[in-house]
């Protein structure tokens, strides 16, 4: 008994196994995206797409970088640890482009009330005043004179530099 | 020339196998950032935060963060009688814009800033049912929001409300423990802006790192370390009080 006797119709079945399989293979490749895979179950390119985004502050070494002066101030006083665009906001702009973007000089009394509003809910440690009783309203940086290092007496705001 | 249909079967498929390899091309690289180099987390220091509202802020001007939603937010917690199973939180706006002033001093408060805990086994990826939100090789948790579809499966996967469905893209949308600027040598906009310093970004793989100085001679804590993250956002000074 011939037992491949009907074998020319599994042929046929397997080319049509292979053709379907092909045709799978082409629009696999099609649509699953190309890094697909690269680095785990999700697109490897997502990390460069959303590495790309456009930064909008700029890091406080790309401050002092210019603002020498006021690098030096404030190392040497209390502000050390607070960073340039904490209080003078997001400056990437002004970074990029110092003579068209200037930045606005913040108020005081709004500023330095955000820290340093006193309330029982804040760290013991942490200076804080109660404004209207402190300074009956004038600005801070009446006594406080400048903001960079901010202990009574010390050396003015070097107003030049913008 | 003559291909038989015998060559043309092992042909077809080979040729199929070689398209793919064209088509995935090879991966280019960030200049001066090597992946392998990193593993991100972050410390957060309770007893530093001052509740001023700087980082969430600065995290929606960085991120484009719309109004009402938060990548990272910072509640104010109120213990009272050493009731530590039933605090008092508010968080008005994220903490935008600051705290109300308080002025009895009964009980004790602090500050809990709260972000993406940048988990090594995050459940909000195990859901992705498209592999749209992955942790990527160094650490940061992400969405590539041009294949997520909007199911919201891991805002719901997220034990630590994280993450929020985006008002106009209606994608999933969250902390990228700001990966556009980790790549670009540059630290978070929220730890830029922390004027106390009580978050800081760290880098585990890097031996010269402060954190492990710290982490050797401090108690820290992650956010419900019963639901095995593995999470990266490290809390000094954290109360038994927070959830």
């Amino acid at each position: 008994m011939n037992i491949f006797k009907d074998s020319g119709h599994l042929f046929k079945f397997a080319a049509c196994f292979v053709i379907g399989f092909l045709i799978y293979l082409g629009l696999r490749g099609f649509v699953v995206p190309k890094t697909f895979g690269q680095y785990g179950h999700y697109r490897g390119s997502a990390l460069k797409d959303i590495a790309a985004k456009p930064i909008k502050y700029a890091g406080h070494q790309v401050c002092e970088d210019c603002h020498t002066d006021q690098a030096t101030a404030k190392s040497a006083g209390k502000h050390v640890t607070v960073n340039c665009e904490a209080c003078h906001g997001a400056l990437a702009a002004h970074a990029n482009d110092p003579t068209s973007v200037i930045p606005v000089k913040p108020d005081p009394l709004v500023l330095c009330a955000r820290c340093h509003t006193a309330t029982a809910a804040k760290p013991k440690d942490f200076p804080q005043v109660n404004i209207d009783e402190h300074s009956g309203g004038a600005p801070c940086t009446m006594c406080h004179t400048n903001p960079h290092s901010p202990a009574m007496g010390a050396a003015p705001a070097a107003g030049g530099a913008k | 020339m003559n291909i038989s249909r015998r060559h043309m079967l092992v042909l077809l498929p080979a040729a199929a196998v070689a398209w793919e390899s064209v088509l995935a091309g090879t991966p280019e690289n960030s200049p001066n950032y090597n992946m392998s180099e990193h593993w991100w987390g972050m410390l957060i220091q309770i007893p530093k935060c001052i509740g001023c509202g700087n980082c969430v802020r600065a995290c929606a001007t960085e991120n484009d963060v719309p109004d009402g939603f938060f990548r990272t937010w910072v509640e104010r917690y109120h213990v009272t009688d050493y009731n530590l199973t039933e605090p008092e939180v508010i968080s008005p706006n994220g903490g935008k814009d600051g705290f109300p002033i308080v002025q009895e001093d009964a009980g004790k408060y602090f500050y809990v800033p709260k972000m993406c805990n940048a988990c090594a086994d995050s459940p909000c990826t195990q859901v992705c049912p498209v592999g749209a939100t992955f942790v990527s090789p160094d650490g940061a948790v992400l969405v590539d929001q041009s294949y997520c579809l909007g199911c919201a499966y891991c805002v719901q996967a997220c034990p630590y409300g994280c993450r929020y469905i985006h008002p106009q893209k209606h994608v999933a949308d969250k902390c990228t423990l700001c990966y556009h600027r980790i790549t670009k040598g540059l630290t978070t906009a929220c730890v830029e802006n922390c004027p106390t310093g009580a978050r800081q970004l760290v880098n585990l793989k890097d031996p010269k790192d402060p954190i492990h100085a710290f982490l050797k001679t401090h108690t820290v804590q992650v956010l419900k370390p019963q639901m095995a993250t593995n999470s990266k956002a490290f809390y000094y000074g954290l109360d038994g009080s927070v959830r």
